[in-house]
């Protein structure tokens, strides 16, 4: 023998070899668990950083150049590199964050006038409001110039409203306030007098020092003085807000009207400070008991109210100042020798933390809300670090009823994105589970008797020799590829079901009518008739049948669209039943979809079903039992595990099918379980949008947590009906 | 008794409760659901080939004169449906029916000569036509743009002269216009093949080389070295060879650009059209079962072999046969090894314990997970983790612009990989659990180690159960749409993921997939009318690609239980 003459080291290398080759295998199966773990771990890595806080890292603060007056105005510049001041003396200048040190310095006014209030506008604009009564606004612009692969930021100052300003009258300036796109002034003056001044020209038209052509002066007569100013929405509102708490508000459309007055707060409370958020159309205000509140401008025309639509908690600590975020709904608030981070749409409180604010200073926080700057009055420049990136998420946002803004009464919605930036984001999470729920429920009422009755017979009734063949038939039906189910279901179904809509009803009826009348009528036929066809053939009986029916119903409809429908069954839907009708709805992805997860509870069902012991079923027809009896007295119980796993299974994939439903709904996200509108679902929600959504943005991570909302639910899911599968195992087992 | 000579429920003239006491209507219920899911089936099968298959038989064009509001016009074309409608509906979109009885029949006629008439198709209603003709001599040209042409051919042209007599009534004249007609289309389909091989290979090759060569000019810009001159001199030869290639494309061009044909419309109209433009030309109403058959052939091949033509509503789904091969290729091969390994480390190799039982159930539980979420997981981990790294760290140069850190084949093919595993895995499984435990016993008993017994034994014997596992895959993986659209797939890939230059196989490329061409044709087509037929064609095609794969598997997983039944006995 061969072996028996091999050299010495031959054992040893074939020791080695199979210790190689588990090494190998294990390394592999390593590698596949790694991976699987991997979709878990991954999916969640890209949720987390919804959930994390803020934070807010100080900064070594530099000193600026000193100047006659205190500090009045500050603004930050996009990448962190210059800062733009107004000193209450009315000189401005451009200075470099890093180090303090001055860039360009500029003399806005007369020495002699100071400047007694300032207020932001859209853009980089501020208004300055002086002592004598004249109004002026300048914008901090920066132009940027990539040299040699380095950033060089030159600013640029210019004058909407002209070098000069405004002379708006004879008093200071009491508070004023100017519109997002620079081009509606409202002044009040120590006196109370509040005048509206809108430019006529384009700012687009002028160049800095040129004479304007007058602003048209609209009063608004002698109002109580002010603690708070707002033009919102564009300049279409106009909110007056006192020191005791009360409110103001006009609506600026045509001849400006008072529409709206009232009390901010209960009865005793006062207002400690108040902001616009961005978007300009909503107002947060904190009242000296600790309150701090959403107000939005709700109705239309004359009706229209502000209305307070949610509050914020602030633990107990007094808002003293608010700063806005530029681009998002999010706010700064100062109070009690600390700072709160709140997002104004989600309520999320994102940050916490002690940061003492002397009483005169100028904070700024840059247009990417990543740095906050302190300027305080002795000539120190206090910079933090800010991190926030995703404010916008909580659970109340996710899942909870939001108001938001143009919206007249909370609600869930779902809207990524918008044409404009100054769009309150959506991102209700709400809407697609009900989508994705009301998708599954429509397929598995349409899947579930057709797969449980198919399997029921399949496996108890019919002919061996017949289920040979229709098995693997319906199993490659669960190959089809989903997009020609649903290029079906959108482009051929949904226009039929639409234009023949009573015909479909018709069906409905008719096919388990006319099997009914053809089982009755068969009952009654001759047994050698009958005999004709073999016990368990029913199935092949009932095809000519059905294909008759379908017909009939087609025949039918015209009919019966005349006598139930009024010649019309949409039209009927829609005024009688007063539903609205898509035509590509969740009738038709329920048609669709159902057809799809047919085999998968079919095959399942029917292994269920089939592999309950013949013992069984024979012990009870012996008893006497009919056939039917024996099914439901003893096959389904022993089954009904497997029926039920079956059904589970089904609906995971129900729940996780995409292009179906991206093909055969409107893909809009509503809150409606009516049969004849669309849905959007979670798995739509992705494919349509993940490939626009910008990376590691929230939009992104809200389309993972959708994955992962999917990914847990259809493993959960799975897993429920793993577990029951294998308990019936063992209970076959135990019966066999 | 009768209830003792046969059981209560075949007792012939039993009452209606006793029936349905008996269960029977149940039955027959649950056999109507056998039979709605076969006719469901059947159905779905038949309307695919039907729409799929008869779109590309000629059919007859036929000649309407229609009643129209002001005058009466006439229109040529194929008749594509036709449908009821009601009155009322027609009234809603401002058309004053006369119809009795409240319904009107209609008809969707595709007229074609998009260019002339702006619309393909026109709705006739029965009650207007006057007339319906089937003329002879009127051809279908269907053209490089614009669609299809309708017409009556009336001479053809060489360099704005007559070069046929124009004389075209007299038949044996319009015989040999059109003999010439289709030769000048014959001549003129090699110079465009010509010109498409110029393009493909030559130009395209000659870019490739230059954007390889900018590429590298700039790495070394990147990593502070010297250009070397050689490079200004590769850079100037290429420049020149495209200057030669551009120039015999030129003339190529001018050569298909000399001809053109004179058509009549069906309005009456007479227009000249550049016979260049012409990719084939029929007399549908003139030709026998035979021509026409030949005709379904040729048609079935070009959309078969050739490319899409006018945003994908024409021409074939060659590419996208191709890429999805390639994926679903590339797929397996990265799938097979490792499914096959972590199924027999689940199996054979890893001890029965619990962790083996929960690994197991999650390796079944990923088979029912949404796609979607393997699609996303690809492009967050997969195209923007690593792609985006191997970017940084082998293709600086090519930066801003990704590499690999954008959807490609490789990434598509990794993520349908991880989507197909637990099929392979399964699979395999049950084929190791098929196998005998004696037969393991027997090889180690006579002295082969485990690698060897499982190398030798065990794997042989599992072999059609892997082969069944892996077709299961690529079915799978062939039918996946929706984590295709986040990993790499477009409407229209310019070139194949695999040509002529090296390295031959481009796994960045994007490519285009016959399930991704189905949604986006059917739901993103400008023409949806038009390119309704092929998308339905392409389903077909799909169905049956898919269809075959399952039947191997079937076949396998027979063929494999064949053989062990004898073993499973003893």
């Amino acid at each position: 023998m061969s072996r028996v003459s091999s050299p010495e080291w031959w054992p040893r290398w074939r020791r080695f070899k199979d210790q190689c080759a588990t090494l190998a295998i294990s390394a592999g199966g390593g590698v596949v668990l790694f991976t699987i773990l991997m979709l878990f771990v991954f999916l969640i890595y890209e949720v987390l950083p919804l959930l994390r806080p803020a934070t807010l890292a100080p900064q070594a603060s530099v000193t600026l150049p000193p100047v006659a007056s205190g500090p009045g105005w500050l603004s930050a510049e996009e990448y962190g590199v210059l800062a733009f001041s107004v000193e209450r003396d009315g000189s401005a200048r451009f200075v470099r964050q890093a180090d303090g040190s001055e860039l360009k310095r500029i003399q806005l006014a007369p020495a002699e006038r100071s400047v007694s209030a300032f207020c932001r506008g859209g853009d980089g604009a501020t208004a300055l409001g002086y002592d004598d009564g004249r109004v002026r606004v300048v914008r901090a612009g920066y132009s940027y110039t990539v040299l040699d692969g380095q950033r060089r930021v030159t600013p640029v100052l210019d004058y909407p409203w002209g070098l000069e300003g405004l002379q708006t009258g004879a008093n200071a300036i009491q508070r004023l306030a100017l519109s997002s796109d620079s081009q509606l002034l409202a002044v009040q003056q120590a006196n109370g007098e509040i005048h509206l001044w809108r430019q006529r020209q384009t700012p687009a038209a002028q160049s800095p020092g040129q004479p304007l052509s007058a602003p048209g002066k609209v009063p608004l007569g002698v109002q109580p003085l002010a603690g708070g100013l707002h033009l919102m929405d564009g300049g279409r509102w106009l909110l007056l807000l006192t020191p005791e708490a009360g409110y103001r508000l006009w609506s600026l459309t045509g001849t400006p009207s008072l529409v709206d007055e009232g009390r901010l707060f209960a009865e005793g409370e006062t207002l400690s400070t108040s902001t616009l958020l961005q978007g300009e159309l909503s107002v947060v205000a904190a009242s000296s008991a600790a309150g701090l509140h959403r107000f939005l401008v709700t109705g239309r025309g004359q009706q229209a109210k502000l209305t307070r639509v949610r509050g914020y908690d602030t633990a107990g600590v007094v808002i003293e100042r608010l700063l806005r975020e530029h681009r998002r709904r999010g706010f700064l608030a100062f109070g009690g020798d600390e700072v709160q981070w709140f997002h104004a749409t989600s309520g999320q409180r994102s940050l916490r933390a002690p940061l003492p604010l002397p009483a005169d200073g100028a904070l700024a926080l840059s247009p990417r809300a990543d740095r906050l700057l302190l300027a305080d009055a002795e000539g120190q420049l206090r910079q933090w670090v800010l991190e926030n990136p995703h404010p916008e998420v909580s659970m109340t946002s996710l899942w909870r009823k939001v108001w938001y803004e143009s919206y007249d009464e909370p609600a869930w919605v779902y809207q990524s994105s918008a044409s404009s930036s100054n769009y309150e984001s959506k991102y209700s999470v709400t809407p697609l589970a009900f989508g994705t729920l009301k998708a599954a429920f429509y397929a598995m009422l349409f899947a579930t008797p057709i797969a449980l009755g198919g399997a029921i017979y399949t496996a108890f009734f019919m002919a061996p020799a017949l289920r040979r063949r229709i098995k693997p038939l319906v199993e490659l039906m669960e190959a089809m590829p989903t997009v020609i189910l649903g290029f079906l279901a959108g482009l051929w179904l949904a226009p039929l079901v639409e234009d023949h809509l009573s015909r479909m009803l018709t069906l409905v009826f008719m096919l388990p009518a006319g099997v009914l009348a053809f089982a009755l009528a068969w009952s009654r036929l001759p047994i050698p008739w009958r005999d004709l066809v073999p016990e368990g053939w029913h199935a092949i009986l009932l095809l000519p049948v059905m294909v008759g029916l379908v017909w009939l119903s087609m025949a039918l409809g015209g009919p019966v669209e005349a006598v139930f429908f009024g010649g019309d069954a949409r039209r009927w839907i829609s005024t009688e039943l007063g539903l609205a009708y898509d035509q590509r709805n969740a009738m038709i992805v329920g048609i669709a979809m159902g057809f799809a997860v047919v085999p998968t509870i079919f095959s399942i069902a029917e292994d269920a079903i089939y592999s309950v012991p013949r013992h069984l079923s024979q012990g009870s027809l012996a008893l006497g039992a009919t056939p039917w009896q024996t099914l439901t007295g003893v096959v389904l119980p022993t089954a009904s595990p497997g029926v039920f796993s079956a059904l589970m299974i089904g609906f995971g994939r129900a729940v996780g099918e995409t292009m179906i439903v991206l093909m055969a709904t409107g893909n809009t996200p509503i809150m409606d379980f009516n049969l004849f509108e669309g849905m959007r679902t979670l798995a739509a929600n992705i494919a349509v949008e993940v490939p626009e959504a910008e990376v590691n943005s929230t939009h992104y991570r809200i389309l993972f947590l959708a994955a992962f909302i999917l990914f847990v639910f259809t493993f959960g899911v799975n897993t429920i009906a793993e577990v029951v599968r294998q308990r019936l195992r063992a209970r076959y087992g135990a019966l066999g | 008794m009768t209830a003792e000579r046969e059981p209560l429920y075949l007792r012939r003239r039993q009452g209606f409760s006793h029936w349905v006491r008996s269960g029977e209507p149940m039955v027959w219920f649950n056999a109507g659901a056998v039979s709605f899911a076969l006719l469901a089936v059947f159905g779905l099968l038949w309307l695919l080939a039907w729409h799929g298959l008869g779109h590309f038989w000629p059919r007859e064009l036929l000649q309407f004169s229609v009643n129209s509001e002001t005058r009466q016009i006439t229109v040529l074309g194929e008749q594509v449906s036709s449908e009821r409608v009601s009155a009322e509906q027609l009234r809603g979109a401002g058309i004053a029916s006369q119809a009795e009885g409240g319904w009107e029949w209609r008809r969707l006629i595709k007229r074609g000569n998009r260019d002339f008439f702006g619309t393909d198709f026109i709705w006739l209603l029965d009650s207007r036509v006057l007339e319906v003709s089937r003329p002879s001599g009127v051809m279908r040209v269907e053209r490089l743009e614009w669609g299809n042409l309708y017409g009556r051919l009336l001479w053809l042209e060489q360099d704005g002269k007559v070069i046929t007599d124009a004389d075209a009534d007299a038949d044996a004249d319009a015989d040999g216009v059109w003999a010439l007609f289709q030769g000048l289309i014959a001549a003129n389909r090699s110079v465009r093949d010509e010109i498409r091989a110029l393009e493909r290979e030559e130009v395209g090759g000659i870019n490739f080389a230059m954007e390889r060569l900018r590429l590298r000019e700039r790495g070394l810009v990147l990593d502070g070295e010297p250009v070397p001159a050689e490079l200004a001199r590769q850079r100037a030869m290429l420049e020149s060879q495209y200057e030669g290639a551009r120039r015999r494309l030129l003339a190529l061009y001018q050569q298909s650009e000399r001809y053109s044909y004179r058509v009549r419309l069906a309005d009456g109209r007479e227009v000249t059209l550049p016979l260049g433009q012409v990719v084939r030309a029929i007399l549908p109403n003139d030709m026998g079962p035979l021509a026409k058959l030949n005709y379904y052939r040729l048609r079935l091949w070009e959309f078969l072999s050739d490319e899409p033509r006018e945003a994908n509503t024409e021409g074939g789904v060659y590419p996208a046969i191709f890429g999805t091969v390639l994926m679903v290729l590339l797929m397996s091969i990265i799938v097979t090894p490792f499914g096959v390994l972590a199924a027999v480390f689940l199996h054979e190799v890893a001890g029965q314990g619990r962790i083996t039982r929960v690994f197991r159930a999650a390796v079944n539980n990923l088979a029912g997970v949404p796609s979607i979420v393997y699609g996303i997981f690809g492009l967050g981990f997969f195209v923007y983790g690593v792609g985006g790294e191997m970017d940084r760290l082998f293709f600086p140069e090519a930066l801003p612009s990704p590499t690999y850190g954008t959807p490609g084949l490789m990434w598509a093919s990794l993520t349908l990989a991880l989507l197909t595993l637990p099929v392979v895995i399964v699979a395999t499984e049950e084929g190791l659990a098929r196998i005998p435990q004696s037969i393991r016993e027997g090889s180690l008993a006579l002295g082969a180690t485990r690698a060897e017994t499982l190398w030798r034994v065990v794997l042989p014997m599992a072999s059609p159960a892997m082969m069944t596992g892996v077709i299961l895959a690529v079915a799978r993986a062939a039918g996946e749409v929706a984590p295709l659209m986040l990993v790499g797939v477009v409407k229209l890939a310019p070139t194949l993921p695999l040509d002529g230059n090296f390295p031959y196989l481009h796994l960045e490329q994007k490519f285009m997939h016959l399930g991704f061409h189905i949604y986006d044709v059917g739901f993103q087509s400008p023409n949806i009318e038009a390119a309704r037929p092929l998308v339905y064609a392409t389903a077909l095609l799909l169905v049956l690609i898919i269809a075959l794969l399952n039947l191997a598997a079937v076949a396998l997983r027979n063929r494999l239980r064949e053989r062990y039944a004898a073993l499973d006995g003893s």
